[in-house]
């Protein structure tokens, strides 16, 4: 373990009594956290007999992929491959979508006058508070009316609707310093320019968080897509998971392979941006 | 002290539309500018489609007996309300239940997801090696969307052979034969329990945010003046957390009142849909059965107790800062 060099003498056996106590604590507390993800993998690894045999084993008996090829295959009735690349490109687009609609009208909001200003600023936000559920049943019918059912688009564009980024990026660009745009402007520097030229490129890192919290949400909505997709072909992952508990009810080999598919790009994209992703949840708090 | 900036830099006065310096004359005349409109509209458009309009149109919805299958939907006025508080009516037993199974949910794990997070939070604002690697740990299950650890969880408590019981039995704790998704109140303690592994994280990443905000000369003044922890804790830590809880407790009572994956995927609402959050009864009512009409109107008033809870939770958590 690390720090537990201890230097002789009873104060830092005190010490190292604590310590060892704190890290007992913590590698505790990671066991809660990390072993249940670890069962996923293992049993996704596992010859379907043996996820529902006892006693259970740790680690795989004998190694088997049948789960994955289950899943994988090109002809699967689950084809979970499909669903992957489907939630890949609906958390691409509406993470996009998000960032360029969100920047842009932040902007404006945090910088320029203009007539009906606060009050649109204050109905903006106040949406924020709005329980979502209500939105639930009329927004059905408003993407059936532009024929997005059982589409991708449906699970694109409505997400991109929230008021979160807007407000989090107009945080962010009021606390830039306005000395600069003004030296732009007196360069004759119109405010498109400033804003693609000295805004943005100052905003990399409210913009990466903003994107990468757009992502996961997209990645991991469940209810929504549950009832605007339907043809296997059109799912994203979670509404494919939903399905595969049903199709193959018992066999946990291919149900938690299918749970292994669906977290891989998110750990990835937390291991690599998790300074982004911790700092926009604890910032979110500060604010309240 | 960010705080402060960003309102200061937000009250200065700032130049009009195209956005030409104010050049220090008393230039009071504005002149029209299509520029914040053009910035505006792209989001606005988005806004006004899928929030303003369906938050307006699901009143309408509500007031009609709105079957997506037929082809009239004939105006019923409040009767879709007045159903609500009529007992014996189709919707209200199921209503009510729902809303039961909510309220459930909510009161239990919500005092759970305040206090816990909190100590694993103080655990990690020590100082010792590792630390976000730690933290990262914690965080890890928030990251995975509901329907990863809903199926997740559905094996791990299956009754037979799930990963839960066999642990137990193992140490001779109920047989290895706990019914944890099919029976009360082993359904609740697994969606209560499941829950707060899953979030813990992201509450836990909020306070240690808060406790690092507070200023560390208070703790070595309080020591000097010889108050032991215990007396740290409560006369520094908590007052220098409360905006936090506040915001906490908040977006957890939010969070869980809006519970609908785990009852989907690991009770599937069972025992006699015991578990069936209002949530779930909405989305079914309103987008299986097609009965939007009904389905609006419940939504609408889940809506008004989620609103009224915030407020008060809000007064409550203010008035106790001013005592």
């Amino acid at each position: 373990m690390q720090g537990t060099t201890a230097k002789p003498g009873g104060r830092n056996a005190g010490d190292l009594a604590k310590k060892l106590l704190t890290y007992a604590a913590l590698i505790l507390l990671t066991l809660i956290f990390v072993a249940p993800l670890l069962w996923m993998v293992s049993t996704s690894l596992k010859p379907n007999t043996e996820t529902t045999a006892l006693p259970l084993s740790l680690l795989p008996k004998q190694f088997s992929t049948e789960g994955y090829s289950t899943i994988l295959n090109s002809g699967s009735q689950s084809p979970a491959l499909v669903w992957f690349f489907n939630s890949m490109i609906a958390g691409l687009a509406n993470t996009l979508l998000i960032l360029v609609t969100a920047s842009m009208a932040a902007y404006a909001l945090a910088r320029m006058e203009f007539r009906g200003k606060r009050v649109l600023f204050a109905m903006i936000i106040s949406t924020l508070f709005i329980p979502p559920i209500i939105l639930l049943t009329p927004n059905y019918q408003i993407v059936d009316l532009f024929g997005w059912l059982d589409t991708l688009l449906a699970v694109i564009v409505p997400g991109a609707a929230g008021a979160f980024g807007v407000f989090f990026l107009r945080q962010f660009f009021l606390s830039l310093p306005k000395e600069l745009e003004e030296a732009a402007m007196l360069d004759g520097a119109n405010r498109y320019q400033i804003f693609f030229r000295i805004i943005l490129p100052l905003s990399k890192a409210p913009l990466a968080t903003l994107a990468v919290l757009s992502f996961l949400t997209n990645w991991n909505d469940f209810l929504w897509p549950v009832y605007v997709l339907f043809t296997p072909g059109s799912l994203t992952l979670p509404p494919g998971l939903s399905i595969l508990q049903g199709a193959y009810s018992i066999n946990y080999a291919v149900i938690m392979a299918g749970g292994v598919v669906a977290s891989i790009p998110v750990l990835i994209v937390f291991i690599l941006a998790q300074r982004y992703i911790i700092q926009g949840v604890a910032r979110s708090g500060l604010k309240g | 002290m960010a705080a402060q900036n960003i309102e200061q830099t937000g009250a200065q006065p700032t130049p009009p539309g195209s956005g030409y310096p104010t050049g220090g004359k008393a230039d009071t005349k504005r002149a029209f500018s299509w520029t914040p409109y053009v910035f505006l509209a792209p989001y606005l458009v988005l806004f006004t489609v899928f929030v303003l309009i369906p938050a307006v149109f699901g009143l309408w919805i509500s007031l009609h007996n709105w079957d997506y299958l037929l082809a009239k939907q004939p105006w019923v006025g409040l009767e879709n309300y007045t159903n609500l508080f009529t007992p014996g009516s189709p919707t209200a037993g199921f209503f009510w239940q729902s809303m039961e199974a909510t309220g459930i949910f909510t009161l239990f794990s919500v005092p759970l997801l305040v206090i816990i997070p909190l100590l694993v939070a103080l655990i990690l604002n020590q100082s010792f090696r590792g630390r976000n690697f730690f933290r990262a740990m914690y965080f890890a299950p928030y990251v995975l969307g509901v329907a990863v650890i809903g199926v997740l969880w559905q094996y791990m408590l299956n009754p037979g052979f799930g990963v839960i019981n066999y642990l137990l039995g193992l140490v001779g704790i109920g047989d290895g034969a706990v019914p944890w998704t099919t029976a009360l109140p082993w359904a609740w303690i697994s969606l209560v329990g499941m829950t707060v592994w899953w979030t813990l994280g992201f509450n836990a990443i909020i306070y240690l945010a808060g406790l690092q905000d507070i200023n560390a000369e208070l703790y070595e003044a309080a020591k000097v003046d010889g108050a032991n922890r215990w007396q740290r804790f409560w006369n520094i830590t908590l007052p220098g957390l409360r905006p936090v809880l506040l915001f906490i407790v908040t977006v957890t009572i939010l969070a869980s009142a809006n519970m609908f994956g785990q009852s989907y995927l690991v009770t599937d609402g069972a025992p006699a849909n015991q578990t069936r959050t209002a949530i779930m009864y909405i989305a079914e009512e309103g987008l299986e059965n097609f009965r939007m009409g009904s389905a609006a109107a419940m939504s609408y008033i889940l809506a008004l107790f989620l609103v009224l809870i915030s407020i008060l939770n809000f007064r409550f958590l203010n008035q106790t800062e001013e005592d």
